[in-house]
C-alpha cells in the first residue's frame, strides 16, 4: 500500500488550482475528497505524477437552492453535508434518499457529490440522482465556464468530459416544471459495499400528473444508464399499476450488468425492475390523493 | 464449583467477584492501551539502521518460471537486496517444511502454483523504493491451464501441479478415513428413510485487522537473531526457525508484541517471516516487513473450502441410526493445513459428537489446485466449524425429509445428561453437558411455538419467515499430548509464578493472546486461586526469552490448557504459602486452614495471616531449612480435550423479490462450563456470531476459471459492520468440566463454529415451500433469489461464473 512517488500541491485559490492543471496537464490530478482516488493510488492503480489537492480553495463547500426547485453543490460539498442537509428533505426527495446510501459513514464525511461525478463510477450514487434530475456539471479552466449536461460528462467507465485543464467547480440541479418526488433504491450486499443495482427516480408533477421524469441506473453497464424510454412511458401519467409495469420492464430493458460477485445479470434486470416498481408504487399514493 | 460457593458464615474470606476473580467482569486490562492508541504491534517496532522489504507475487495462478531479471531493480538508489528463489535455494532455502508435512515455496523457483504466490523479495532504505524496486523486477512466465477446484483436479489430462515432489503423479494430498464401514452399511440397509444432502462450504479468510509482519534483527556480532513477528505461538515459531533454518535454539527469540487478531491466520509460519529473516542475515541490518491486505488476503492460511457428500439412515420415528459421508478439502497448492493432529482431516470426525449416533464412516480427500494454500483453523479447532456446519444441515435436511420438527428430531436425538461421559461414533469422549436444557432454554427465549403461528400465517400473505437451529459440541483444548502435537512437540502448555515479596505477582504463560484477553482473566485464576486481587497481577506473554516454553492459543484452548496450568502453578504457590503460614501462626501445617487470601488455624478463625504476609515471609522470614522465594512453574498436559455446547437460534424474513434476508431475532445458549470474565466470555460469542454471520451471508474467497482470486481486497472480502450485524440474545448455562481444574471448557470458537447453520438453516426453513434443498454459502441476495425462484439448488463452488 505505498503509492507512487508524486509532488503535492496545494493551491489557496481557484487561479492557482487552475494554473497548476494549465501547466501539468494529464500529469495533474485533482484532490477533493480523496475516498476513491486515494485508494487508486495506494494500489498504484491510479500514479498521477501532481496530486492538486484543492481542499484550501475557499467557496466551494456550498450547496444551495436557486429560484424554482434549483439546486447548485460546490466542489467541496461532502455526502454528510447532503446527508444532514436542511435544504434537500422535501425540495430534493431523490437526492435526499439517496445522500445517507452513498457509502458509509467514514466515506461520507470526506467525499464529495462533484467528486463522484468527475469519477465516473458505474457504481457511483450521485452521477444515476443527478441524471435522473436532468442536472449537469460546471467546468472552469484558464480559459472561462461551461456547463455539461451528466448525461454528456459521464462518457464511460471512470471517463469523463473534463479537459485537462478543467476543475469541476460545482454540480447543478435546474429548476423544476412542477411538484418533485421520487427516491433512489440501492441494493449492497453491506454498508460502504458497491451497489449491486441501484435506482433513481425524479419525478415532477403537476395536479398528479407527471409532467417530467428521469429514471437512472445504478451499477448494471459499463456506465451510468439514463432509463430514457422509462421515463417518457411516465409523463403524462399518474403512476397507474399497468404504468408503473411497463417504466419497470422498460428500466430492465436497457439495464446491461454483468455477472460477477454481486449477482447474475438476470438478478441485477431484475432489481432495476422491482426497484423502479417499489418507487412510483410508493410515489403513486400522496400523488393520486391529491388528484 | 467453588466459583459460586458462598463463603461460610463468619468467614474472612475475601469476596472473589471483588477482587477480580472467577465469575467478575473486570474491564480488561488490555483496553487501557488500545483504546490510548499505546499499544505496541510490529508495525511500531522501530530499530537502528532497519531497512524495508517488500515482495512480488505472481500475477498468475499457474505459471512455469522462464526467467527472472532484477538488474532494473537492484539500479534503484537506495535498494539493498533482491532477493530471488534461486538465491534463497543457495541457502536451503528456497522451500520449507509445513505444519502438515508436505513443502511449501518460499520463493518460486521452477513455477507458480497459484496468484498472489512469493516470487521475490526486495530489501530498501524504505517501503516506497521496495515498492518501486518490485514494480521494475522482469519475470517471464509461460502460463499454464489452472485447477481451481477438486472436480478439476482429478478430471483426466489435468496437469500436475507439484512436479517438484518425487513420486507425486496426481494432484491428491492425502486421503484418510475413519469409523466403521461395515457396521454403518448395515444400519443403512435398515433404514426407513436415507437422507441425503451435497453443499459445499466456501473458502474464507480469517482476516485479522493487523496483517502479518515481522522485524527480522540478525546481530552478526553476537549471532543472535531476534525477530518480532505477529504470531499465535511465538515459542513454536522458535522451534521451527532452529529445526529449518538451523540456527541454534537458544541464539533465537522470538517476540511477539500485541498482537492485533489472529483467528488462526497467525500459527503458521509465512515465506515473507522466512525471506525477512534471511534477508537481516544478509545484510546484516534489521529488516521490517509489514504485509498488505492483499498479500495476506491472497498468500495466507485461508479457511475451509470443503465438499460434502453426506447420508443420514433414519427410522420412521425419528432415530438416526448412522451417518456416513465423504469430505473434499481444497488445498490449494501445498498442504499447508495449520494443525496439530494425527488426523489429515482434523477434528471433522467431531461432526455428531452431541448426537446419539450408534454407528459412522466418514472418508476424506484432499486435493492440490491452483489456489493460495493454507487451511487455517478459522476460529476452530481445525475444520470443526465444517463438521459442525455438516452435521447441522445434515439434521435439518433430515428432520425435513421425515416431516418431523426440528427441534423435536434434535430432542430424541441429542445425548441426554446420564450417558456422559459418552464415546461418539467416531472415538471421541465427550466429557459433560446438559443439551438439551440448553436446547429447551433456546427454544423458550426464541417463543419457538408462537413463532411458527407467526410464520404460518405469513406465508398465507406471501411473507417468507424462517426459524433455524444449531446445536452442537466441538472438542477444544489440544491436547492431549497422546495425540496432538506439533513437529513432534506435545500440545502441554505452561505458565511460570512470581510472588514479590509485597504480595504483587507476574504471571507468564507460552499462550499468546490476540485479543481475548489473557492480560485479564489469566489473573482472575490466580485471584481464584489465591486471593490475590486481580489488580495486583501482572500476565506476561509473547517474548521467548521471558516466558516458559507454550504451544501458543489457538483452538480455543488458552485457557483449556493454560489455564490449567496457571491454576495448577497457583495452587503449588499456595502450597508453599501454607508451610509459611504455618511457620508464621507457630502450629504445624496439618491446623492451617485456606479460605479466599488468608489462612487460618482451624478452630481458631481469627488467628491467620494473609497471602501477602506469607509472600513477604518468604523473603524476610522463611523457616530454616526451607528456600526462599515464593515463585514456581507448571506444565499442563490435559487429560482430554474440553466440551463446551451451543444451542443457536435464528429467526429470519426473507424477501422473495429481492432475495435479501434480515435476521429477526438471534438467541444463544452457551455452555462453556465455569465462566472466568462474564463479559469477556460474552464478547467471544458475540464476535463469534458476527463471524458466523457474516460467513453465510456475504462473505467469501472464490476463483474465476482463470485462477484469479476474488476477494483479495476489503472491497471485495466483506467484513459485516455494525449496520448489518443482527442483536443477540444469549443466555447461559454452566456444566463445569470435571477434568479442568476450574471447571472451564473453551468457549471462544463455539460461536463462529455454530452460529453459520443456524442462519442458513433459518433461510432454508423460509424457503421451505419452495422445494429448495441447499444453497451455498454465503447466502447472497442473488443466490437466494434464484433458488426461490427456481426451486433448484445454488451452488456456490468455484469456478466463479463472470462476464
Amino acid at each position: 500500500m505505498y503509492p507512487s512517488r508524486f509532488r503535492y500541491e496545494a493551491p489557496r485559490t481557484l487561479d492557482e488550482a487552475l494554473a497548476l492543471l494549465a501547466e501539468h496537464g494529464d500529469e495533474a490530478k485533482i484532490l477533493a475528497g480523496g475516498q476513491s482516488l486515494v485508494p487508486m493510488m495506494k494500489l498504484r492503480f491510479a500514479a498521477p505524477g501532481v496530486l492538486v489537492d484543492i481542499n484550501n480553495v475557499a467557496g466551494l463547500g456550498f450547496h444551495e437552492e436557486t429560484p424554482g426547485g434549483g439546486l447548485r453543490v460546490g466542489a467541496l460539498c461532502r455526502h454528510v453535508d447532503l446527508e444532514h442537509s436542511t435544504v434537500l428533505p422535501g425540495a430534493q426527495p431523490t437526492m435526499a434518499a439517496a445522500a445517507p446510501l452513498v457509502a458509509d459513514p467514514i466515506v461520507r464525511t470526506r467525499g464529495t457529490l462533484v467528486g463522484s461525478l468527475c469519477h465516473a463510477d458505474p457504481q457511483g450514487d450521485w452521477a444515476s440522482v443527478m441524471l435522473a434530475l436532468g442536472g449537469s456539471v460546471v467546468a472552469a479552466s484558464r480559459r472561462g465556464r461551461r456547463t455539461i449536461p451528466v448525461g454528456e460528462f459521464v462518457v464511460g467507465t471512470f471517463q469523463n468530459a473534463l479537459e485537462h485543464d478543467e476543475i469541476a467547480v460545482e454540480a447543478v440541479v435546474p429548476a423544476a416544471q412542477g411538484v418533485r418526488s421520487g427516491s433512489y433504491l440501492k441494493l449492497e450486499r453491506r454498508v460502504g459495499d458497491f451497489a449491486t443495482a441501484g435506482v433513481a427516480v425524479a419525478l415532477e408533477s403537476v395536479s398528479g400528473e407527471i409532467v417530467r421524469a428521469g429514471i437512472a441506473l445504478t451499477g448494471v453497464g459499463p456506465a451510468t444508464i439514463a432509463a430514457t424510454e422509462a421515463a417518457q412511458a411516465l409523463v403524462g401519467s399518474t403512476l397507474d399499476p399497468d404504468v408503473v409495469d411497463r417504466a419497470a420492464e422498460l428500466a430492465a430493458a436497457v439495464a446491461r450488468p454483468r455477472t460477477d460477485h454481486r449477482g447474475t445479470a438476470d438478478y441485477k434486470r431484475h432489481v432495476v425492475a422491482t426497484f423502479v416498481r417499489r418507487i412510483l408504487t410508493a410515489e403513486r399514493a400522496p400523488a393520486g390523493a391529491a388528484a | 464449583m467453588t466459583a459460586t460457593a458462598e463463603p461460610a458464615a463468619g468467614s474472612r474470606a475475601l469476596d472473589e467477584v471483588k477482587i477480580g476473580g472467577l465469575g467478575s467482569s473486570r474491564p480488561r486490562v488490555e483496553d487501557a492501551r488500545f483504546i490510548r492508541g499505546r499499544g505496541n504491534y510490529v508495525e511500531d517496532v522501530t530499530l537502528p539502521g532497519m531497512l524495508h522489504m517488500e515482495i512480488l507475487r505472481s500475477p498468475l495462478a499457474h505459471a512455469r518460471i522462464k526467467s527472472i531479471d532484477t538488474s532494473a531493480a537492484w539500479a534503484i538508489p537506495g535498494v539493498k537486496l533482491v532477493l530471488t528463489g534461486e538465491m534463497a535455494a543457495q541457502r536451503n532455502l528456497a522451500w520449507m517444511p509445513t505444519l502438515s508435512y508436505d513443502t511449501q515455496a518460499v520463493l518460486a523457483t521452477d513455477k507458480v502454483r497459484f496468484q498472489g504466490q512469493e516470487v521475490a523479495c526486495v530489501v530498501a532504505e524504505d517501503p516506497y523504493i521496495a515498492k518501486d524496486a518490485c514494480d521494475a523486477i522482469v519475470v517471464e512466465y509461460e502460463a499454464l491451464p489452472p485447477i481451481v477446484n477438486p472436480e478439476q483436479a482429478v478430471a483426466p489430462g489435468a496437469p500436475l501441479i507439484r512436479d517438484d515432489k518425487s513420486g507425486q503423479a496426481d494432484n491428491i494430498a492425502y486421503q484418510w478415513e475413519v469409523g466403521d464401514k461395515d457396521g454403518t452399511d448395515a444400519a443403512f440397509a435398515k433404514a426407513d428413510v436415507v437422507s441425503k444432502l451435497r453443499l459445499h462450504y466456501p473458502r474464507s479468510h480469517p482476516s485479522p485487522i493487523e496483517n502479518c509482519g515481522a522485524v527480522a534483527d540478525f546481530n552478526n556480532a553476537t549471532g543472535k537473531l531476534t525477530v518480532y513477528m505477529t504470531s499465535q505461538a511465538p515459542h513454536i515459531v522458535r522451534a521451527a526457525v532452529a529445526l529449518i533454518a538451523e540456527l541454534p535454539e537458544h541464539l533465537i527469540r522470538i517476540i511477539s508484541p500485541d498482537v492485533g487478531g489472529g483467528f488462526g491466520n497467525k500459527v503458521p509460519v509465512y515465506p515473507g517471516y522466512v525471506c525477512a529473516i534471511l534477508c537481516s542475515i544478509l545484510t546484516a541490518k534489521p529488516v521490517k516487513w509489514i504485509e498488505d491486505n492483499t498479500g495476506n488476503l491472497s498468500s495466507t492460511g485461508f479457511g475451509r473450502d470443503m465438499y460434502l457428500d453426506s447420508e443420514m439412515a433414519l427410522t420412521n420415528d425419528g432415530k438416526i441410526l448412522a451417518v456416513r459421508y465423504h469430505a473434499t478439502t481444497d488445498q490449494g497448492a501445498f498442504f499447508a493445513d495449520a494443525q496439530p493432529t494425527k488426523f489429515k482431516i482434523g477434528l471433522v470426525h467431531s461432526s455428531f459428537a452431541c448426537y446419539d449416533v450408534p454407528v459412522g464412516h466418514i472418508t476424506a480427500q484432499g486435493m492440490y489446485t491452483n489456489k493460495a494454500p493454507g487451511g487455517v483453523a478459522y476460529r476452530c479447532s481445525f475444520r470443526v466449524t465444517e463438521a459442525m456446519f455438516f452435521q447441522e444441515r445434515m439434521i435439518q435436511a433430515a428432520a425435513d425429509d421425515l416431516g418431523m420438527d426440528q427441534a423435536e428430531f434434535r430432542r430424541r436425538n441429542l445425548v441426554r445428561d446420564d450417558q456422559f461421559p459418552y464415546r461418539t461414533p467416531f472415538g471421541f469422549l465427550t466429557d459433560s453437558g446438559q443439551y438439551l436444557k440448553c436446547l429447551q432454554i433456546g427454544l423458550d427465549a426464541i417463543g419457538y411455538d408462537d413463532f411458527l403461528v407467526e410464520q404460518a400465517e405469513a406465508r398465507k400473505q406471501g411473507r417468507l419467515l424462517g426459524i433455524g437451529i444449531s446445536t452442537m459440541t466441538e472438542p477444544l483444548g489440544a491436547g492431549n499430548s497422546r495425540e496432538y502435537d506439533i513437529l513432534g512437540i506435545k500440545m502441554f502448555d505452561s505458565a511460570e509464578l512470581r510472588v514479590h515479596p509485597t504480595g504483587k505477582a507476574v504471571l507468564k504463560i507460552g499462550a499468546q493472546t490476540q485479543g481475548q484477553g489473557h492480560e485479564t482473566t489469566f489473573a482472575q485464576i490466580v485471584t481464584h486461586e489465591l486471593g490475590i486481587p486481580a489488580t495486583d497481577i501482572v500476565v506476561e506473554h509473547g517474548d521467548t526469552d521471558h516466558t516458559p516454553f507454550g504451544m501458543g492459543t489457538y483452538a480455543s484452548r488458552s485457557t483449556p490448557v493454560a489455564g490449567a496450568a496457571t491454576a495448577m502453578v497457583a495452587r503449588k504457590i499456595r502450597a508453599k504459602a501454607r508451610k509459611l503460614a504455618a511457620h508464621l501462626l507457630e502450629v504445624s501445617e496439618e491446623d492451617v486452614e485456606w479460605e479466599l487470601g488468608r489462612f487460618f488455624v482451624r478452630g481458631a478463625e481469627s488467628r491467620g495471616v494473609t497471602i501477602q504476609e506469607c509472600a513477604m515471609a518468604a523473603y524476610s522470614n522463611m523457616p530454616d531449612g526451607m528456600e526462599p522465594g515464593l515463585e514456581n512453574n507448571a506444565y499442563y498436559d490435559p487429560p482430554n480435550l474440553t466440551w463446551p455446547f451451543a444451542c443457536y437460534i435464528a429467526t429470519v424474513e426473507v424477501d422473495p423479490e429481492t432475495g435479501v434476508w434480515d435476521v429477526l431475532r438471534f438467541v444463544g445458549v452457551d455452555d462453556c462450563g465455569v465462566r472466568i470474565n462474564p463479559m469477556i466470555v460474552e464478547g467471544q460469542i458475540m464476535g463469534g456470531l458476527t463471524e458466523a454471520y457474516a460467513m453465510s451471508n456475504m462473505q467469501f474467497q472464490t476463483y474465476d476459471a482463470d485462477g484469479n482470486l476474488v476477494g483479495a481486497n476489503y472491497m471485495d472480502y466483506l467484513l459485516p459492520t455494525a449496520w448489518e450485524t443482527p442483536g443477540f440474545e444469549l443466555h447461559e448455562v454452566v456444566t463445569p468440566s470435571p477434568h479442568h481444574p476450574i471447571g472451564a471448557k473453551g468457549v471462544g470458537e463455539c460461536a463462529a463454529v455454530g452460529g453459520p447453520a443456524a442462519y442458513v438453516n433459518a433461510v432454508m426453513n423460509a424457503l421451505r415451500p419452495t422445494g429448495v434443498r441447499n444453497i451455498d454459502m454465503p447466502l447472497l441476495p442473488d443466490r437466494v433469489w434464484h433458488a426461490a425462484h427456481t426451486g433448484q439448488d445454488v451452488s456456490g463452488a468455484p469456478p466463479f461464473r463472470t462476464e
